[in-house]
């Protein structure tokens, strides 16, 4: 079978390098991982600067770089909207108004500051669907890898899913929490600093920003919509139809930019543990401000890419390879323009990169599972009181456990593909009420146990209803939508998405509010401090320096996000 | 903190950056470059990349000391 890169000696050498020191950094951290403290949250001894960069890097897998190439070539600068819509706001938020009761109230997970909060029964809950979802998404990055690598390189599937196995366990097992976080950091610097020169040099082939904005117009133009549709990102949201994308504004503010990524950011495990890992509440409230800096300048890495190959394929044709449908295969953007721009050598370096981002979102997953195995759902219901060393055998068992079934996750993936699509809809929504839990958890102190639990499985429920009631344009099988009947036909999918993840938060809201008011809460005042605003001391910040503070650093992370906003129009 | 990250990372950087500008210079004027619109990217970007190795090697060694 021909294959779409020729990968040279040199290029194995700069990928054996890689491996050596992910490795070796492994080795090194093993004689630090004394305590269950140590190994599940890095002693919580890390610098700021250090978590922000995990932070962003464990939300920048490798499907998440192709993913998001494919939409800039798909629907242009709307895709930024996953950035500075979806993404920014929440970050911040998160950063000043969250972690004080997160990182303050020494729980060890998300699933435990429930547990601190509310109850058992809702940690529980949150604690399962979060086991689960974390292996299935670790299984289908492997198996994402192992196909890539198949198809680009020739490797051998097996031999890719063995590979990245092995290795990820020994770096996790050795180093912990500790060893996933700086493979993070080593991942941002090698995203960043391999992708920069093939946006550099595309845009020089391009012609430039103002001859792609030229070459885009005659893609919209070619595709039916006005010709700024792929570089204006709001312009064109005035109706569902006016673009690419298939939505309207309220449904990218409230859907994306609310629901969806107040859900994901402020509430998922794999993101929050990198900042319970920091060495003081300071440096935990920075993390995901300094975060926020790269992820909103990270369009012009991992989106402008796809805009630009679009570009050239618009401008000569068969710039990308055409898929089974007869239009490009946008999936193919990034591997394409490495093996047509890298020469040996600077391939291997641009292929380093996309391995890493593939190991390192295993690696993160593989991480949050192995804490909320062991002592969310481990330590309190199988065997609780038992001594550190115990709980930190424990998680070495986890780890090896959490790698056993992602290998089978990634072997169903390749087996069966819908039941794959299916659970990344389930994952999608599962999310979605939780930030309504934590909202009223954290802002109001009348918030029940009972009234969290039910709050989650009805906005649960919600999702599953909608997801069963309406159905995206075109859909010809079950999974996506419409088997209990049509209520609603949404023009795409990810308006679907955006409207069952409004649907599941308000219903969550509603419920958790109502239940609240004729429900008791269980905790006395002194054991909510500091774990609710209204009772827990304010933070004084005001002899640090400026740009030490996150009230500070959050207003010039938001204006930034506005003026590229603005910018971009 | 134990480990400080910048050291190995530097490290691994400026070996990249060495054999980049090593391979850099040996296929220097070699067609293959014409896919990167002529530029000498290897060499170039080696260069980058042993710098920015450098720099956090540096650091490091700075955090080192003041502890």
């Amino acid at each position: 079978m021909p294959t779409i890169i020729n990968l040279a000696a040199i290029d194995y050498v700069i990928l054996g390098v890689y491996f050596l020191f992910v490795l070796g950094i492994g080795l090194a951290l093993k004689r630090y991982m004394k305590t269950g403290e140590d190994f599940f949250l890095s002693g919580r001894a890390i610098p700021a600067w250090i978590c922000g960069l995990a932070f962003i890097s464990a939300n920048l897998g490798a499907q998440e770089v192709i993913g998001m190439a494919a939409s800039g070539a798909k629907y242009g600068i709307m895709t930024s909207h996953f950035y500075w819509v979806g993404a920014i706001p929440a970050m911040v938020f998160v950063g000043v108004f969250m972690m004080p009761f997160y990182y303050g109230s020494k729980a060890r997970s998300v699933p435990e500051y429930l547990k601190l909060r509310f109850d058992e029964k809702t940690r529980t809950f949150n604690a399962m669907t979060f086991a689960v979802m974390t292996v299935f998404s670790s299984g289908i990055s492997m198996y994402a890898l192992a196909r890539l690598f198949e198809l680009l390189l020739g490797w051998n599937f097996h031999f890719s899913i063995f590979a990245s196995a092995v290795i990820v366990l020994i770096y996790i097992y050795l180093g912990g929490l500790t060893s996933a976080i700086y493979n993070e950091v080593l991942q941002f610097f090698l995203i960043v600093l391999g992708f920069l020169p093939l946006v550099l040099i595309g845009m020089k082939d391009v012609g430039g920003w103002h001859a792609l904005v030229g070459k885009l117009g005659d893609v919209a133009v070619g595709h039916g919509y006005a010709a700024g549709t792929w570089t204006e990102s709001w312009q064109h949201t005035g109706a569902a139809a006016a673009n690419p994308m298939g939505v309207e504004w309220f449904g990218v503010a409230m859907g994306l930019g609310f629901v969806l990524s107040f859900g994901y950011w402020c509430t998922d495990f794999l993101v929050v543990q990198r900042a319970m890992a920091a060495n003081s509440m300071s440096a935990a409230r920075r993390t995901p401000l300094i975060a926020a800096i790269p992820k909103m300048l990270f369009p012009a890495l991992v989106i402008l890419p796809g805009m630009i190959a679009i570009a050239l394929h618009a401008k000569s044709g068969g710039f990308l390879p055409i898929g089974k449908d007869g239009s490009p295969d946008y999936n193919m953007v990034i591997p394409t323009m490495l093996a047509r721009y890298f020469p040996p050598g600077m391939l291997g370096i641009g292929l380093t990169a996309l391995m890493a981002s593939f190991m390192s979102g295993m690696a993160g997953n593989v991480t949050a599972f192995n804490t909320v195995a062991t002592y969310d759902i481990y330590q309190s219901h199988i065997r609780p009181n038992q001594s550190d060393s115990h709980y930190l055998r424990v998680g070495h068992v986890m780890t090896i456990a959490g790698i056993l079934v992602s290998v089978a996750c990634a072997y169903a993936a390749s087996k069966f593909n819908n039941i794959m699509d299916m659970l990344q809809l389930v994952f999608g929504f599962v999310n979605a009420p939780l930030f309504a839990t934590f909202l009223l958890g954290m802002f109001w102190k009348r918030t029940t146990g009972h009234a969290a639990f039910f709050g989650l499985i009805a906005g649960t429920a919600t999702a599953g209803l909608h997801w069963a009631l309406t159905v995206p344009a075109g859909a010809t099988h079950w999974i996506k939508g419409g088997c209990l009947g049509t209520l609603h036909t949404y023009p795409v999918e990810m308006a679907q998405n955006f409207w069952a993840a409004i649907f599941a938060w308000a219903a969550c809201f509603g419920v958790t509010i109502a239940i609240s008011l004729v429900t008791k809460s269980k905790k006395t005042d002194e054991e909510l401090t500091g774990l609710v605003y209204s009772l827990t001391p304010k933070i004084v910040d005001h002899h640090e320096a400026w740009y030490k503070r996150p009230a500070i650093l959050g207003v010039i992370v938001l204006a930034g996000a506005v003026i590229l906003n603005i910018i971009f129009w | 903190m134990n480990l400080d990250i910048r050291m190995p990372m530097g490290i691994m950087f400026a070996v990249f950056g060495v054999i980049l500008v090593g391979w850099g210079l040996v296929t220097a004027h070699d067609p293959m470059y014409q896919r990167s619109l002529g530029y000498n990217i290897n060499l170039v970007w080696g260069g980058v990349l042993l710098l920015f190795g450098l720099v956090m090697i540096a650091f490091a060694r700075r955090a080192m000391k003041k502890t």
